[in-house]
């Protein structure tokens, strides 16, 4: 926990992710920059998905429609604070010439996305049914 | 575009490849404002709906800002130099606060 928290201090210090190692080749920098991005867009596209569902199924019951919304909310929300701590971890990997670090987050958030549309199916089925 | 040299250039286009990641992800955040100013606007234009739709307006033209300058330099230089956490910082609590912003609109 108190490492989350040195990352926390890390995403607000640019001075300090400097400080550690050598400046390193500044493509591997971009690489990550670019792997930050991707997950960035990631989280994006779960937020517009919250926003869609409350929109584009309007026959659903609200407790459902609302729930689905938030539960893709939260995921985007994970997903994009997720994105900052991977790439300031990352970053100072390659700097202090580490391993990247591993990650169990895709595998979580994959889980979550295939809970989402199961249970998306479900319910529009239930309700054409009904 | 660019204004880089063709003895400085990357064989491999990093800065370009990057500077168009940052313009994607810029899309998507287009992408996720419109339908959220669309979500505040269709159950009429109370306070709170104007209120919340033009935070989001506000949110996506932040994100667009940081953006500007990540690729402004991208583009500016052969060599450019890390992405400032800062900078990293501010373009995710844009997203956050997006999300945030619909939890308040679907909860109200």
């Amino acid at each position: 926990m108190s490492e989350f928290v040195r990352n926390i201090r890390l995403w607000f210090a640019p001075e300090q992710v400097r400080g550690e190692g050598p400046t390193p080749d500044y493509r591997f920098s971009l690489a990550n920059e670019r792997t930050f991005l991707a997950w960035l867009r990631t989280a994006l596209a779960l937020i517009g998905g919250g926003f869609a569902v409350d929109q584009f199924l309007p026959h659903l019951h609200r407790a459902w429609r609302v729930g689905l919304a938030l539960a893709l909310l939260g995921a985007g929300v994970l997903c994009s604070l997720r994105a900052l701590n991977h790439w300031v971890r990352c970053e100072r990997a390659i700097r202090r010439g580490e391993d990247l670090p591993a990650s169990r987050f895709p595998a979580l958030l994959s889980l979550v996305v295939a809970v989402v549309a199961v249970a998306m199916v479900v319910v529009v089925l239930a309700g054409w049914a009904g | 575009m660019g204004g880089v040299s063709r003895a400085g250039r990357d064989p491999g286009l990093q800065p370009e490849r990057t500077r168009l990641a940052w313009r994607r992800t810029t899309l998507s955040a287009a992408v996720a404002a419109v339908l959220a100013v669309r979500t505040t606007l269709r159950g009429g234009a109370s306070a709170t709906a104007v209120t919340v739709g033009a935070l989001c307006c506000v949110l996506f033209l932040g994100f667009l800002w940081v953006a500007h300058q990540r690729i402004r330099v991208l583009a500016a230089e052969s060599r450019p130099p890390a992405l400032a956490p800062r900078q990293a910082t501010a373009a995710v609590l844009c997203a956050v606060a997006l999300a945030g912003c619909a939890a308040v609109v679907l909860v109200a």
